[in-house]
């Protein structure tokens, strides 16, 4: 039985992409003005995917999302000034200034911060996973992974060792086409990623990554899978990056064609036209959706340009449990038999 | 007092974290319907049961992912290495993920690594190294080495209840040789807190699991030549003690460090400096070490001898700073 969406929840995650379409262009001019720090990445074109994977998750559920997936952030409730913030280096982002862009979240909002490895989420997630099963809850695990993401050996590790286990994880595995400039080709001997999941004895699916109705139901299929104790799903998304791996690179190992034939795939356009078609909103619904959403970027933005920048002594913070371990029931320091030099 | 050995203590420790709290787990590769290929949970499947002593593929960044993975979400998984050789396949998961998790985003990460390390049995290269010094630069890990059994039951407990993740290395020629007297009841031995195993006023050796009983061993021979050797047993690794060997060699003015690892970027070269900074006016000759050469470990047995450092080689470096 296929899951519908009602027109509120299209609306919604038709919010969620234009948001994160809008934020990223806004990075894009910060970036170019010189007011972010750092690499800018974004998820230009594949907003859908990332999106309305993450729309099928209900509380309690975990994701962990890698560098394209900052759609997925907001739906999970994270706000455009946690983003400034990260991007600025600020002293009031979520990490307090010492990681940047979408490296940020809390095991209470449900959110696993990716490291730069790719790959290695997907053990970690299989290991909250074993854990929900563990203490019999409902919640499952969903992280996602690139083409060229695949090819490392943490990918291959995690998702056996969930097969074996039979852990309630969903991978959502994104071919953009191309990981920085090298494209999928010279990544993987196949054509389909998904058809990986035959090897390990789990669920895989391939799907139209810029329809987001039909990622919406690919996930909360393999989410019911994972629910009902049947084991981790690979689901792979066909998408594409509109734009170089970050924004010092323009891209020009991409065939114009290539671009052209995703342009009028964009997965924003093709839900404007679904409601349109369906008579669920039209051109001054998107107008009032997107003026909303400026006068938050707006807002927001402020907030994070106002922030002080951190106190450099928070370098010094946080490495080890403050105060040191509970384990320390009794305390058995003693002084120096002789003053040390600092 | 019961009379354990080396691996029975550690055994003990494991049981009684098991039975203390459910949120402790193990997993591994062999250590459920085998035992673990040391036998150290032998016995643990049995008691509690297929979901928490889990049987694993042969994937070392898996396994360490995965308890990193249920630790963020409350549990206290203690992962096993078969052989501690193959951490180096969960080196990213250790270094870049459990130990930046707290610094990056405030995410506590109570794991337990353990796995036997070490020579002496005729390994070869891939199953004797002594890992320490690849983990010894990462900041938010501790590791930890005991030598004896007290220490090795205590550690490990410690080492469950701690907020951090932590490394325990077991020294697998302690396994059955090394016995001793291990308490019955729950206590634990403080991570970061090193134990003067032998007082004494002349010459201090700072050293660590298996090395240690090779330098009470030269202890002993020196004392009868009237050099009263303080032996201290570093326990942990990460953070160092520096109280307690500061002190030692404040008071001896002279210092030998021992480790079976190799030269090289060893935790000997971070002693010495903090010893160098800190209380070089106390001293009364160069600190030196005795250690492993900078090779790999090797396998046929008058090779791996020759390699490991000897009670030997520890006597003559005591000599030699004591009449430097």
């Amino acid at each position: 039985m296929e899951e519908t969406l009602t027109p509120e929840q299209l609306l919604d995650m038709y919010y969620y992409m234009k948001l994160t379409r809008l934020v990223e262009e806004r990075l894009q001019r910060l970036y170019r003005q010189g007011k972010i720090v750092g690499g800018l990445y974004r998820s230009l074109g594949q907003e859908g995917e990332s999106v309305a994977s993450a729309y099928a998750l209900e509380a309690g559920d975990f994701l962990a999302v890698m560098i394209r997936n900052l759609g997925a952030l907001f739906v999970r409730g994270v706000r455009p000034w946690e983003i400034f913030t990260q991007y600025m280096g600020k002293g009031t982002s979520p990490t307090r200034g010492k990681d940047n862009i979408v490296h940020f979240g809390s095991v209470e909002r449900g959110i696993i911060p990716p490291i730069s490895h790719l790959g290695d989420l997907i053990p970690v997630m299989a290991g909250i996973a074993l854990a929900s099963k563990m203490q019999r809850k409902r919640s499952v695990a969903l992280t996602y992974i690139g083409d060229g993401g695949t090819s490392t050996g943490a990918f291959h590790e995690g998702l056996n060792f969930a097969a074996v286990l039979k852990l309630p994880l969903i991978v959502i595995a994104e071919d953009n086409g191309y990981a920085y400039s090298t494209p999928k080709h010279k990544q993987m001997a196949i054509e389909n990623i998904a058809d990986r999941a035959i090897g390990y004895g789990i669920f895989g699916e391939t799907v139209d990554g810029n329809d987001v109705i039909a990622v919406y139901q690919a996930t909360r299929r393999a989410i019911r899978r994972a629910r009902e104790g049947l084991g981790p799903t690979l689901l792979e998304v066909k998408t594409f990056r509109m734009r170089g791996h970050a924004e010092h690179d323009d891209a020009w190992y991409v065939p114009r064609e290539l671009l052209e034939y995703w342009q009028k795939r964009d997965p924003i356009l093709r839900l404007e036209t679904y409601l349109k078609e369906h008579g669920l909103a039209d051109e001054t619904t998107f107008e009032e959706i997107t003026r909303r959403i400026e006068q938050e970027i707006e807002a927001d933005l402020r907030y994070a340009e106002e922030s002080p920048m951190p106190d450099p002594q928070i370098a010094l913070e946080g490495v080890y449990a403050e105060p040191p371990s509970l384990h320390e029931i009794s305390s058995i320091s003693r002084e120096p038999e002789v003053k040390a030099r600092s | 007092m019961p009379v354990l050995t080396y691996l029975e203590a550690i055994r003990q420790g494991l049981w009684e974290e098991m039975e203390r709290d459910e949120r402790v787990f193990l997993l591994g590769e062999d250590i459920g319907v085998y035992g673990g290929a040391f036998k150290v949970t032998e016995g643990f499947l049995e008691r509690f049961g297929e979901e928490r002593v889990i049987d694993t593929p042969i994937s070392e960044a898996a396994i360490v992912g995965a308890a990193i993975g249920a630790a963020l979400v409350g549990l206290r998984p203690v992962a096993e290495m078969q052989f501690i050789d193959f951490i180096s396949i969960a080196f990213d998961q250790l270094t870049n993920f459990a130990a930046k998790c707290r610094y990056r985003w405030g995410a506590a990460v109570p794991i337990v690594v353990r796995g036997p390390c070490g020579g002496g049995v005729h390994g070869g290269p891939f199953h004797s190294q002594n890992v320490e010094a690849y983990f010894f630069h990462t900041p938010g890990l501790k590791i930890v080495e005991p030598a004896t059994p007290y220490d090795a039951k205590g550690l490990i407990k410690a080492a469950i209840r701690d907020d951090d993740p932590v490394l325990y290395f077991e020294h697998k020629y302690l396994y059955r040789r090394i016995r001793g007297e291990v308490p019955e009841d729950d206590y634990i031995v403080p991570i970061g807190k090193a134990d003067v195993k032998r007082p004494g006023r002349d010459v201090t050796i700072l050293t660590y699991g298996w090395m240690l009983h090779k330098s009470l061993e030269a202890a002993e021979i020196v004392a009868a030549e009237g050099i009263e050797v303080e032996v201290v047993d570093l326990r942990t690794l990460l953070p160092l003690d520096d109280e307690t060997i500061l002190s030692s060699v404040a008071k001896t003015g002279r210092a030998v460090i021992v480790h079976e690892d190799t030269r090289t970027g060893g935790i000997a070269g971070e002693i010495a400096m903090r010893i160098n900074e800190r209380i070089f006016e106390y001293l009364e000759a160069p600190v030196v070490r005795v250690t492993a050469p900078d090779t790999p470990i090797p396998f046929s047995p008058p090779l791996e001898e020759f390699f490991l450092p000897q009670v030997e080689e520890i006597v003559q470096a005591v000599r030699w700073v004591a009449n430097y």
